[in-house]
Order: C-alpha cells, then sequence, then structure tokens
C-alpha cells in the first residue's frame, strides 16, 4: 500500500496552547559530557522585525557525535537521560537562547563525517509548513569539508555558522528574507 | 547489519508553498531563496524519541483537566498514524490544541468576544498505542474569525503536531470537520493544492466510535513520509 504524507498546516498565533509543555532551554543536562554553549539569537521577518510569535526546536548528538535514536548503531557512548531535543519560543522581541553541549561528528553519506551541528526546524505563523536549517560551529576545521555546506552556494554559507559572541556564547540569527536570508534545507 | 532507508520526497502538490498570497502572513515569512536540496544523513532519519514517562494520565482528555466540566459538545477524535507505506507508527507522540466550544483560545493575543471556559484549556497529548493508533476526548471547537481578510472565519479545527520516527518526518497540520460550509473560503485549508490532499485533513464521522448518551465520534488518519524501498547507498547508522 501506498498513501501520501498528509498535507503541513501553519502552527497559527496560539501554538504555545499545544506546544509549551516540551519547552526547554537547557538541551543538554548535567550528566552531559562536553564543551557547553549558549546559542542566542533573533527571527527576524522581511521587515526586519522580530517574529514574536515563532519556535524553533533542536535536534542534536551528543559530544561523541551519538543521536539518542535506536538507528544510530554507532558504538559510542550515549548519557543517561540525554534526548538532544529542544523547543525554544522566540520573546516578545523575536530573541531566543538556549544552552547546550557541542555535539561531536556524526557521519553523512559514504561515511564520510559532518561538522558539528546542531539540526534546527521553525515554526511560525504565516508559515504554512515548517522551515529546516542548521547550526554549524565557528573555528571549526571541519566546515570546510562538510558535505551539506559544500551544496551551499559559498556567499551564503555564512548564514550557517554561529558568530562567538563570548567564551562560551554563539550567536546565530534566523534571517526570512533578504540581505542574509538564511539557507534552509529541503532533505 | 541492516542498511538504513532514506525518507521519500513529498508527492507533488500534497504540500503547501511558503509564498501564499491568500494567507495574508505569508508575505513577510517565506523564504524567497530556493531551499538547497542536501542528501538526508543520520542527522535527518533520527528524531526525540518520547515515552510514557512524558505524559500524564489526563493528557488524552480535555474535557478532565480542570475541577468543573467544560462546556461544549463533548466528541472522541481517534485515527492512526500511518507512514506511506501504510505501516502504522507505535509510540510516537501527537499534541493537539484547539479553541473552546465558543472559538476562543485561552491566549493573551486572542481578542475575539468569545467566552473563555475555565474548565477548558484546549491542549492534550497522546502517544500512539503499538498499532499506531491514538485518541483523544475533547470538545467540539467553535469557529472564530480572524483578519486576514474581510469577515474572514476560521472553520471548526483541531492543531495537530507529531514527530514520528525522524526529525524529517515531523509534521504539523490541522484537522477539519466534515461538512464545514466555511472551509472552501479558508486559505489555510485551500493552501493544499491536491483537492484529495486537501480532503483528507477533513475527519470522518466515525459510528463505530461513538460512546451511546455520551459523545459522537470523528476519525482522523495522519500520514507521515514514508521510506524508500531501496537503502541509502552507503548506512550511516553503522
Amino acid at each position: 500500500m501506498s498513501l501520501y504524507a498528509s498535507g503541513s498546516q501553519t502552527v497559527g498565533p496560539y501554538l504555545h496552547i499545544g506546544l509549551t509543555w516540551l519547552n526547554t532551554t537547557r538541551i543538554a543536562g548535567p550528566a552531559a559530557k562536553g564543551e557547553r554553549v549558549t546559542v542566542q539569537g533573533r527571527l527576524v521577518d522581511g521587515d526586519g522585525a522580530g517574529v514574536n510569535d515563532g519556535l524553533i526546536e533542536i535536534w542534536q548528538a551528543n559530544a561523541e557525535g551519538k543521536y539518542a535514536h535506536p538507528e544510530d548503531r554507532q558504538k559510542k557512548a550515549l548519557e543517561n537521560g540525554f534526548r538532544g531535543f529542544g523547543r525554544i519560543p522566540t520573546d516578545a522581541h523575536g530573541n531566543f537562547r538556549f544552552t547546550t553541549i557541542k555535539p561531536g561528528r556524526v557521519p553523512g553519506r559514504g561515511g564520510k563525517l559532518q561538522a558539528p551541528h546542531l539540526s534546527v526546524t521553525v515554526f511560525m505563523r504565516g508559515l504554512l509548513k515548517q522551515l529546516s536549517t542548521r547550526i554549524y560551529f565557528p573555528g571549526d576545521p571541519a566546515i570546510a569539508q562538510d558535505p551539506a555546506l559544500k551544496l551551499v552556494p559559498a556567499a551564503r554559507r555564512g548564514t550557517l555558522v554561529a558568530r562567538r559572541r563570548s567564551k562560551n556564547v554563539l550567536e546565530w540569527n534566523i534571517v526570512l528574507q533578504g540581505k542574509d536570508e538564511t539557507v534552509f534545507f529541503d532533505f | 547489519m541492516s542498511k538504513l532507508h532514506a525518507y521519500r520526497r513529498f508527492h507533488p502538490g500534497t504540500q503547501p508553498e511558503y509564498d501564499f498570497p491568500p494567507y495574508a502572513s505569508t508575505a513577510k515569512r517565506h523564504p524567497t531563496q530556493p531551499l538547497v536540496i542536501v542528501p538526508q544523513t543520520l542527522s535527518e532519519i533520527t528524531g526525540p524519541v518520547f515515552d510514557t514517562d512524558d505524559l500524564k494520565p489526563t493528557d488524552n482528555d480535555l474535557t478532565r483537566q480542570h475541577k468543573g466540566e467544560a462546556i461544549g459538545e463533548r466528541i472522541i477524535i481517534s485515527g492512526r498514524v500511518l507512514d506511506e507505506n501504510g505501516k502504522p507508527l507505535p509510540h510516537t507522540l501527537v499534541e493537539i490544541w484547539q479553541a473552546n466550544a465558543a472559538g476562543r483560545y485561552p491566549h493573551k493575543v486572542d481578542r475575539h468576544d468569545a467566552p473563555v471556559d475555565p474548565n477548558f484549556s484546549g491542549a492534550g497529548r497522546a502517544l500512539t498505542d503499538a498499532e499506531g493508533r491514538y485518541r483523544f476526548i475533547t470538545i467540539r471547537p467553535g469557529e472564530y474569525p480572524w483578519r486576514n481578510h474581510y469577515n474572514a472565519w476560521r472553520p471548526a479545527h483541531v492543531h495537530f503536531s507529531l514527530f514520528g520516527r525522524a526529525f524529517l518526518t515531523r509534521l504539523v497540520t490541522q484537522m477539519y470537520f466534515p461538512g464545514d460550509p466555511l472551509l472552501p473560503y479558508d486559505p489555510m485549508y485551500m493552501s493544499i493544492p491536491d483537492e484529495k490532499a486537501r480532503v483528507r485533513l477533513i475527519s470522518l464521522f466515525d459510528w463505530e466510535n461513538t460512546v451511546p448518551e455520551h459523545a459522537l465520534a470523528y476519525r482522523f488518519d495522519i500520514v507521515l513520509r514514508g521510506r524508500e524501498a531501496t537503502p541509502m547507498d552507503d548506512s550511516p547508522g553503522e
């Protein structure tokens, strides 16, 4: 039997009612190993205005590059209670902020290792289906060889790499339209 | 060592475009550059796993989350979560939210002049069982006006959010009710180009699951992206 996936619809303006229960600004608990980072940024629309009713979801591997999922069969350790998922709403100005650990490198196609990254899904009123993107870590030498980044036009790659604001604080913005428009992926 | 299978791409016409002028809010919130197509990796074919510890017993009964009775017509919404190959998706999280019987959300940005029901929050969640089935008890939501265009009204609907087995099977959608006269005028419903795909967002009246002298029932099956028949050219999970 072959079916087609159900159609996507917007989360609308009242998304918080159904989705807030799973909000967390701390993706990695105290047991998680690895370099602790805070990621902060702003979700802005085509007028440059902050989106105050947006939501992002983060999915990531642990510091060893292992996902908390049965289909990740790599022989690598996973800390107890590590899920690797975060749901973060934007505030009244479109800002978001969360803390986590920098993930390790996970394999891509052909066994080639990818640069460390966080997978990001974006939801908001006015968006009929979610947007997918990634956050890469500044200064990581693996970025130059990352298979997904290589498919992005060179001039736009920078939108996927966070900027370092201080030792443990990274800034990464989501720009929906115009100059510096964030690269979104179609997987 | 079994090989991993990638997920199929969406069938044409089944998904809305980002830029959809009849829904005014898409104007400043859609990407103007084409999406970059990249191969799926372990990062996309894995995703968060939830279990019963994440839920409370009353999470799937929206009529019993407060001291008093929720006002409105009690209904049962149930169905199955399947993939495109018709395989049920067991133990996957289903989240819902909706307006109350008067068409009002308990939310600070909802200014509609209709009463809030202190006994109805309008949010629920459930895990599917081993056969991919879920079940909610709730109140039939009311229609409500919005300001997209002159005299705009949303048809009665329930928001659904699902994860499936992978981060790329994530789906947020809306369930509608059979025979709703507002559907052809609703930009959100009409944003799905293919008529057959659109109609699948309308629940079916479900006589078998009605509870005599208690509640009518609606059936809503949800299909998430399915796997390709042939494995990826390599196996990123080993």
